[in-house]
């Protein structure tokens, strides 16, 4: 049995930046006070935030940001009383100018995410992080594509690069189980104490918080939640039952159980305007591989050209289209309701 | 029309992107012939068939070149921006007329279908990047019909035809192709995202243009009919170098949005499948570029001479 004593584990919450998808980027200063607020009050030690694709994500292909996310960021600096303010990046969409404003503006956590097999565009901006004294975080996004072997030599070159923690991110939410504590094995193996290794789960197909207990019992040291599980695809593992199934498997976490139940069910719930659903569209994305962030523009597309969002999202896994890959969709809505037509 | 001798150029960098370009002027240009290759690695692969095909080589950089009894018309630099910071002056000082396909941007910014005949001094010219040979083109046709507020590009290549330089350097990259949009699309803003996809087998370079125009624009009608042709028109001009140059589907018009700033926007899908010179066809970023350099140095080739005309009926 586990005990307290045997796994101590970071909880970062990613409310405000993977939930940014959910929310069509419209979050609000008033949003990203309040929350932060009462995250900061239960003792969540990283937050999140940018617009759901990173910095510089606000545009044509991802949406664009009700309010400036540099703003956000400033707002969620001065909020947080002991919490380090993170941001995301994507490499080829973000650029080292992005990172540097969000340091001015206060993060001091930088998360940079790249396609599991492309960590090498990623090296200049770990490098620069790490220069700027900020925290790192590596994320390998897509890893069900890669075998465990392959997603460590992809961690190896992060680490070497800077990064002081490497990610499993399930963007699909396609991992299973075994499929997530073999790949955080692999990582630790590989990394051993040059970097710690973390998990990112979505919910397509159910398995968020399942998939972290078996990568915190792995060896994963950080792992990620939303908020009544604001996020893209089906959302993500929600953060308050990660800590709650956390206290019950003695995984010590450091944060207020009850007091993220109150702020997943007082403070984000109430500005929800679309609830994390497991419905046709996204278990497609779980079964199928799909980036969870395609599913509100394939819902889109399908509203414009008349073909289902699940069909779509079946052809973008087949295509192998990889995160970033938004502009693909109209293309296949287009070629598919042509097919039909 | 054609010169009356070929001119003779070098090319610099014996990687990918030289190693095409060395094929794509040999079987494609009408009034440039390769005379050297220089690299830096004498084992390379650029090297070895260059000089199986008779092009006289060196790995002893640039210093080399210019030491040579007879200095070539045109050099083509295909290592880094920061090699090519370094060269500049010294093509110049040679009165050697650069082709720099590296994102230095030591000269103006060139897409030959856009702003070739506005350039004046063109002894160093500069071909962006290899999304920016796709995209701006289509841009600047949009903003030829009406004001383009913004524009936004997505290019996705193969993860197999992103060599080093790519990889270590995607902000330079990005920044050079989002200022491009504004400098040859016209675009008041540009923005530029690209993606690396390692899918097998591998994907064939895209690009989707994303240009934000005025909302009456973006209703049917005769401004939207204009941007048609003047899309179509870019196109066509593009395919005559760029044979495997295409659009995916339609442009497709959105009407305005309160968060586009109250425009509309078009969207164009643009697949570029490459001739396979070297790379195999999905490596369309190669292509678009060493294609954009070839007809370049063909298009001055004729203007070097056509001045030389002048000067000799003037004398």
């Amino acid at each position: 049995m586990s005990t307290a004593a045997e796994y101590s584990v970071r909880l970062t919450d990613t409310t405000l930046r993977d939930g940014s998808h959910a929310m069509s980027h419209k979050f609000t200063v008033g949003h990203v006070r309040s929350t932060v607020r009462a995250l900061d009050d239960a003792g969540v030690k990283v937050i999140e935030v940018t617009h759901g694709d990173g910095l510089g994500g606000s545009s044509f292909n991802y949406g664009f940001s009700l309010t400036p996310e540099l703003e956000l960021v400033r707002a969620a600096v001065d909020e947080a009383k002991q919490a380090k303010i993170a941001v995301l990046m994507l490499p080829g969409l973000g650029t080292i100018h992005d990172l540097n404003q969000a340091h001015e503006a206060g993060a001091s956590v930088a998360r940079i995410a790249t396609h599991c097999t492309e960590a090498d565009i990623s090296i200049q901006h770990f490098q620069h992080a790490r220069k700027l004294g900020m925290e790192t975080v590596g994320f390998l996004m897509l890893s069900h594509r890669v075998s465990p072997e392959e997603l460590a030599k992809q961690g190896r070159i992060m680490a070497d690069a800077g990064c002081q923690c490497v990610y499993v991110v399930d963007s699909a939410g396609a991992l299973i189980l075994e499929d997530v504590s073999d790949r955080v094995s692999a990582l630790v193996a590989e990394l051993g104490s040059d970097a710690q290794v973390g998990f990112h789960g979505h919910q397509n197909m159910s398995f968020g918080v399942a998939n972290s207990v078996f990568a915190v019992r792995a060896g994963a040291r950080q792992i990620d939640g939303t908020l009544v599980a604001l996020g893209a695809g089906a959302g993500n593992s929600p953060t308050e039952v990660l800590a709650a199934a956390f206290d019950r498997l003695g995984i010590n976490t450091g944060v207020d159980v009850q007091g993220l139940m109150a702020a997943a069910e007082d403070v984000v719930k109430p500005y929800i305007t679309r609830m994390p659903v497991m419905d046709r569209a996204s278990i497609m994305q779980g079964y199928a591989g799909v980036y969870s962030s395609f599913l509100i523009h394939a819902e889109r597309a399908a509203d414009r050209y008349g073909v289902p969002a699940w069909k779509i999202l079946e052809e973008v896994g087949k295509a192998g289209y990889v995160g970033g890959q938004e502009d693909m969709i109209v293309d296949v809505a287009v070629q598919l309701a042509g097919a039909n037509a | 029309m054609t010169v009356t001798r070929k001119k003779t150029a070098a090319i610099v960098g014996s990687g990918n992107i030289g190693t095409d370009l060395m094929f794509k002027i040999m079987r494609r240009s009408q009034n440039v012939e390769v005379k050297y290759m220089i690299g830096i690695d004498p084992n390379s692969d650029g090297l070895a068939r260059a000089a199986r095909l008779g092009v006289t080589v060196s790995a002893e950089g640039v210093d080399w070149l210019l030491a040579q009894d007879e200095l070539p018309d045109f050099v083509f630099e295909c290592t880094s921006a920061k090699a090519h910071a370094a060269n500049a002056d010294k093509y110049k000082a040679a009165g050697i007329h650069a082709i720099d396909l590296t994102p230095a941007a030591v000269g103006p910014y060139l897409a030959p279908v856009v702003n070739l005949d506005s350039l004046t001094d063109v002894m160093n010219v500069n071909m962006i990047t290899c999304a920016g040979q796709a995209t701006t083109p289509i841009v600047a046709a949009v903003s030829s019909v009406v004001p383009v507020d913004y524009a936004e590009i997505v290019a996705s290549i193969a993860s197999k035809s992103a060599g080093p330089g790519t990889r270590a350097n995607v902000d330079e990259f990005t920044e050079t192709t989002a200022k491009a949009l504004e400098v040859i699309g016209g675009a008041k803003r540009g923005k530029a995202i690209i993606i690396i996809n390692p899918v097998e087998p591998p994907m064939i370079m895209r690009n989707t243009i994303y240009c934000a125009i005025p909302a009456e624009a973006a209703e049917p009608g005769q401004t939207q009919d204009a941007i048609r042709t003047a899309i179509d028109e870019a196109a066509a001009k593009i395919r005559d170098y760029v044979p495997g140059y295409e659009l995916r589907v339609e442009p497709q018009f959105d009407t305005a949005r309160e968060d586009w700033n109250g425009n509309g926007r078009v969207g164009v899908w643009v697949q570029v499948k490459g001739a396979a010179d070297y790379l195999p066809e999905y490596a369309g970023n190669l292509d678009i570029i060493t294609a954009a350099a070839t007809r370049t140095a063909d298009l001055l080739a004729e203007r070097i001479d056509a001045a030389a005309e002048t000067i000799g009926a003037n004398a």
